[in-house]
Order: structure tokens, then sequence, then C-alpha cells
């Protein structure tokens, strides 16, 4: 591995100006209460301490994205015959998704599986996720939050899974790790020092932060388990009694990854756009036919929670499809706990 | 026997006939109560009552319409009960009502402003205490306190109905409305205040963030479409997916028509936006105009009529023939 850089603070924007010349470089700044991911320009003031609202998900996969559009015309030599002009969307644009947690940048691990198989090759994730470099920031204890569990689920605050550089905060400024190639050209910038003697105060933090979570349960039982309730719909409706079905836990989660495809025409020409979907939704499986085999809240949010424990683990290695941020219980309306519907999913199964 | 333990005592008596009573308890932190569905007597015993209890369990009343169910409400949950009721969107016989006063809520945001201010994170509440004056929260080892005046939700700064406005079990002594009838709403005084492209501009800052969850609309218990809202509907066609500004807007908009003199103030759709994003000013202000041209609160009066659901041939307030 490469060895550590530093940076200080006071030169943070520097760095960012030199990146932002090259590429779209977005960096999680405050608006309003919240805190998401824009465009950085300079005098911008990026928020590096407590965890943003919506994680940088848009950054690859927008929450809605131009697939193609088309024009109907005439032909010319034949004017009984339609004419119809497909126009390709725009390439995605260079990006440096900037200070996010490790969680949000793991979570695209997820979505790779999905989108870069080789069954189906997805050319719009694919050419945007190559176009996207993640430099996040490690968690010290001062960020570690009633709602975070990525332990539970495989992860960690200094994971570097799915990062391709990682900055740790010590005293003054950051550390800097390359963790691949595209992060190790970044970190060629003249504003980054050498770390070697800041190294073993990074690890403390990294430890530090790691021991704030505390023990991680056990749920490694969770694929059978909540295969193992999938008909107990006195079990789903208790736990999804307090839901209101709204979408705030899907669209806000880094793993989520289902969308929706609409026409927006306007006249004779229009534009195919994919956007996000919400399995909370009662359009998400809504068939032409009127029939819907998810048709209550607790039929969606079996969905939810087993598509994240059970399904896609199941298919994928064993690895949980969600990345552990808390960000569907710390913003839900009601509290909705994934954690807790998890455990009461494997005490069940354990009777 | 403490009030809450009474209000207990009453829900158990009530529970065989019903199929749940709906109220609240305790989070996953000390910052967070969360809705409770009580079936059993174990359940009741996890009831609190006091200024974390931030939601309005009326937004469940419809999706359980056909069922006999209890809730629990304070003053403001109280009016949107009753206006569902004055819409016929549940059944009087099907519901069962209880109350205690209400001395008032807190507002997590502020609270997180507070303690952010104070260089502590909300995300690391380990306890809360209050008193009924001061809520101190110790987070990540220091103990901030704050007069609940300064961090209660603003609806509660204005509350003239502390009180169940109707119950069926109501425990303890009614309590007086802590502020004056008029008080003023910042937030409309603030947009009135703005020229009309300084309020759009506004607008168009805060819904840039939107990110179209509709958590707004699902925790509004007046929204009562829900599944079948015009926002995702395909044919029509109304709004498209995309996610500009105009677009949420657009949706804001729809939402605060379909609400105007229905809408109970409750302030649901902006606690329950995870963007932080001020759309209560919306309904509010739409509000205002219903009680300037029909003298008309929301859900105060389980008899009367809504003025947008009825026709008058003659508006009090609109003089159109000697107009
Ligand atoms: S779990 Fe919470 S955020 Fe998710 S749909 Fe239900 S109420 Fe909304
Ligand atoms: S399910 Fe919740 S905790 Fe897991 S990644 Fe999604 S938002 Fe984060
Ligand atoms: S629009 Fe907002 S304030 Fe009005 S009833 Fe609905 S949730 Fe409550
Ligand atoms: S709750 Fe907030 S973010 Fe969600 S749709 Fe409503 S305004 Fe947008």
């Amino acid at each position: 591995m490469a060895a550590v850089k530093y940076i200080a603070s006071e030169k943070l924007p520097d760095w960012l100006k030199s990146l932002a010349e090259k590429s779209r470089v977005l960096v999680p700044v405050a608006e309003g209460g919240g805190v998401v991911f824009r465009p950085y320009a300079p005098g911008c003031q990026p928020v590096f301490g407590s965890d943003a609202t919506a994680p940088p998900k848009g950054s690859v996969f927008p929450a809605c994205q131009e697939l193609f559009r088309y024009e109907r015309g005439k032909d010319a030599e034949d004017p009984g015959k339609g004419t119809l002009k497909l126009l390709p969307a725009t390439e995605a644009e260079p990006t440096v998704v900037f200070g996010a947690k490790p969680c949000g940048a793991r979570g695209f691990l997820i979505f790779d599986r999905v989108y870069m198989g080789k069954k189906f090759p997805d050319p719009y994730y694919i050419n945007a996720r190559e176009a996207t470099v993640f430099v996040t920031m490690a968690c010290s204890t001062a960020n570690v939050e009633n709602t975070c569990f990525c332990h539970w689920v495989g992860s960690g605050p200094a994971d570097g899974a799915g990062s391709d550089v990682l900055l740790t905060p010590v005293a003054g400024g950051y550390t800097a790790e390359a963790l691949t190639d595209k992060g190790a050209a970044l970190l060629e910038s003249p504003v980054l020092s050498d770390g070697a003697a800041k190294a073993a105060e990074a690890d403390s933090v990294k430890a530090a932060a790691r021991e704030a979570l505390g023990e991680a349960p056990d749920i490694s039982t969770s694929p059978a388990a909540l295969l193992a309730a999938f008909d107990d719909m006195d079990f789903w409706r208790d736990q999804s009694d307090k839901c209101v079905s709204c979408g705030a836990c899907t669209y806000l989660c880094p793993t989520c990854y289902c969308f929706t495809i609409t026409d927006e025409p306007t006249g004779q020409s229009g534009r195919r756009m994919r956007s996000w979907d919400a399995c909370m939704h009662f359009q998400f499986t809504l068939e032409a036919s009127g029939h819907n085999p998810r048709p209550t809240k607790a039929h969606r949010l079996k969905n939810r929670v087993g598509h994240k424990f059970s399904y896609y683990p199941t298919l994928h290695e064993g690895i949980i499809a969600c990345c552990g941020c808390g960000r569907c219980i710390k913003s839900c309306p009601v509290s909705v706990d994934i954690r807790e519907i998890v455990q009461n999913a494997v005490a069940r199964a354990k009777g | 026997m403490s009030r809450l333990e009474e209000l207990k005592t009453r829900i158990k008596e009530a529970l065989p006939g019903l199929e749940c009573v709906i109220g609240w308890q305790k989070g996953f932190d000390p910052l967070h109560n969360t809705p409770l569905f009580m079936r059993s007597e174990a359940d009741v015993d996890k009831l609190e009552w006091g200024p974390f209890n931030v939601h309005n369990p009326a937004v469940y009343l419809p999706t359980l319409a056909g069922k006999k169910v209890g809730i629990v409400v304070k003053g403001c949950d109280s009016r949107s009960v009753v206006e569902l009721l004055q819409e016929n969107l549940i059944n009087r016989d099907n519901v069962v009502i209880f109350g205690m006063p209400c001395e008032g809520v807190i507002d997590l945001s502020k609270v997180k402003a507070r303690l952010a201010a104070a260089g502590a994170s909300a995300g690391a509440a380990s306890a809360v205490t209050t008193d009924g004056k001061t809520v101190s929260v110790t987070a990540g080892g220091q103990t901030v306190a704050m007069p609940l005046a300064e961090v209660r939700a603003d609806k509660c700064g204005r509350c003239q109905f502390p009180n169940a406005v109707l119950a069926d079990t109501y425990v303890g002594d009614p309590i007086a409305p802590a502020a004056p009838a008029a008080a003023a709403d910042a937030d409309l005084a603030a947009l009135d205040a703005m020229s009309v492209p300084e309020r759009m501009a506004f607008w168009r800052y805060h819904m840039e963030r939107c990110i179209r969850c509709y958590a707004c609309r699902n925790a509004c218990p007046m929204c009562v479409c829900r599944d079948h809202c015009i926002a995702q509907s395909r044919e029509p066609h109304w709004l498209t997916q995309e996610d500009t500004a105009t677009e949420k807007l657009f949706f804001q908009v729809v939402h605060a028509m379909h609400l105007a003199g229905r809408c109970t103030e409750c302030g649901e759709c902006q606690r329950a936006c995870p963007m932080d994003i001020p759309v209560l000013a919306l309904k509010k202000h739409l509000n205002r105009t219903i009680h300037d041209l029909f003298s008309y609160q929301a859900g105060v009066d389980p008899q009367a009529i809504p003025p947008l659901l009825q026709f008058k041939l003659e508006e009090d307030n609109i003089k159109e023939r000697s107009w």
C-alpha cells in the first residue's frame, strides 16, 4: 500500500479547488436543516462532521436520469409514414465524491453486483461508476451515532471497501491513504505531505471509533430467519404497524437500487426517464391488471427487510445489502428500526 | 396513582373491545419516542406521555377503517380526529379517544441545533430528563439544558387546544392554553416580508433538496388518497418523475391545495420531512386565507362542514353581489 499522506485542515480548500478544476467534486454541505452532496465551488463550506442526511447515492445513480430522448416526425418522401429519432443520453461526468462516510461509498458494492453483473450489465450505471472516485472520511468517536450499526453487517467506521482514498481526522488535519490506483492519483497533489508521523494517531482514532460502537449481535441467521417468517403476516403486521409507507427509508438508503421507468412526453418528442423507486410505496409492484402482490405496508416492509437481510445475501455469497448507516432509522418519521426487525425475526426463528 | 398510570388503567379496561389502542413508547434512543400499537396489557405498560410524543397518531385511523380502535391524543391530534370525523373518513362508533392535558412537544430540529451549538451531537444522546420546564440532554459526555419553551414545536407556542377537543376518556384536569389566541406565525411573517421573486427563490432553495419520498404526504392524517395520489399515478400522468425543484414544488402546492380548510396545522408534514424542508408554511398560508374568507378553523367542531366541502349561495365574507 502507498505511504500515508497528510493534509492540514487549512490546506483542504486548496486540494478541493485543484480537484474541482479537473472534475465535478461533490462535497457534503448544509442546506436548511439537512446536509446534502453538492458540487464544490471555491468558498463553499463542506460539513465533514456528522454524516450527511442524504448519502452520495445520486453521484452514480441519480434520483432521475434520462435514458434517451426521442423525436417523432414525418417521412419527407412518404407523408403517411412516421419517423422516430432516438437521441442517446449524455455521458457521465468525471466526479470525485469527497468527504462521505465509508458506509456511503461501500453502498455501491451492493449495487455493483446487480448492475455490473455478467447477465444484465447496466451501461448507465457502469458509465457513471467508472467516472466516479470516492474520497471518504473514517468516522471518529464524535461521529458515531446511536443509529450506526456498520459493525453488524461486516463493515466498520474505517472500512475502506468501496473507497478510493480513506481520510482519517487527526489533530490539525487528516491522514490520507490511497486504497486504489484511482485514489493514488488524487494524492499526488503537492498540498499533501508525508503522513508517516501521523499514522499511529490515525490508527487510534479508527480503533476508538470501532470501540465506541460496542459489540455486534449475531445476525448471521437472518437470511433463514426472515424466510421462515415469510408467511407469518401477524409478525409483519406487528413490525409494520407504525410505518406510514413513505419512501424516506429507501430514498435515503445507500444500498437501495430499485428504479422505475416513465416516459415524459411533450408533444411529438419526449424523454424516457429512470427514477428511484421505493418498495414502501403502493405502486412498487402494482401490475397493469390492477393486481398488487404487495398490497399492504406489512408486505412492503417485509420486502425491504427481506431483500436486504435475506434474499440478497442468499444470492450474493452471504453479503448483506445494508451498510449499517442507520439513515432509515434516524430519518424515519416514526422511528421504525430495521435492527429491531431483523433481531425480532432472528428471535422468532429461535422460538 | 399518576395520571399516566390512570390512563393505562383506563386503556386496559377498554382494550378487550378494541383491535388496538394507538399511543407512544420509547424509541431507539432517549430523544425518540415512537408510535405504539397496544394489543395486550403488556403493551399498555410501555405507554409514554410527555414532550417526546411528537407524532400524530390520527394518521393511522383511516387505514384502520372498519376496525374498532382506540387512540391516545394530544390536543392537536384530537383536532385531526375531529376533522376525519367531519369528513366521514372514519366512523365515530369505531374510535375510542383517550386524552390528557398536553404541555407541548419538542421540535427535534431545534434540539439538534441547540446541541450542535454546544458542540454535542443529537445522534449521541445517551440520556434526557425533563421537568416540564427544561429539557436536559446528555450527549457525548456533556449535558446541555434547554428551556422547553424554546425547543418546543412552533404549534405549541400558539396552541389553543391543549386538552383534547373531543375525548371519550379524559384523564387529569384540563389546562388553559398558554398562548394568546392570535399568536403570530413567524414563518408566515418572514415569507410575507419577501417579494414574490424572493419567495420563489426561497422555495426553490428548499425544494432542491427534496428527495420526493412523500413522507410529508404519508405522515399527514388528512392526506387520505395516499396509494392513489396523483403524484405517482401514471393515468393521468399529472406530475413527471423528474426531481426538479419545479416539479417538487408543484407537488407541495397540490398537497397544500388539497388541505385548504382541512389542515389542522399539526405540523406532521414538516416534522416528517427527512430533509427538514419548511413545507408547513404553504398550508398555513392557505389556512389563513380560509380563515379570512370563511372564519373557519379545521378540526374543532365535529358537526361543522369544512368550507370547501360545502356550497352556500351567499358567503358572509365574499360579497360577489355587491362587488
Ligand atoms: S419505515 Fe419509516 S421511512 Fe420507511 S416507509 Fe415506513 S415510515 Fe417511511
Ligand atoms: S437499510 Fe438503513 S441502515 Fe441499511 S444501508 Fe439502508 S439506510 Fe442504511
Ligand atoms: S398538511 Fe401538515 S399540518 Fe396540515 S394536517 Fe397535514 S400533516 Fe398536519
Ligand atoms: S418529506 Fe420532504 S423530502 Fe420527502 S417529499 Fe416531502 S418535502 Fe420532499
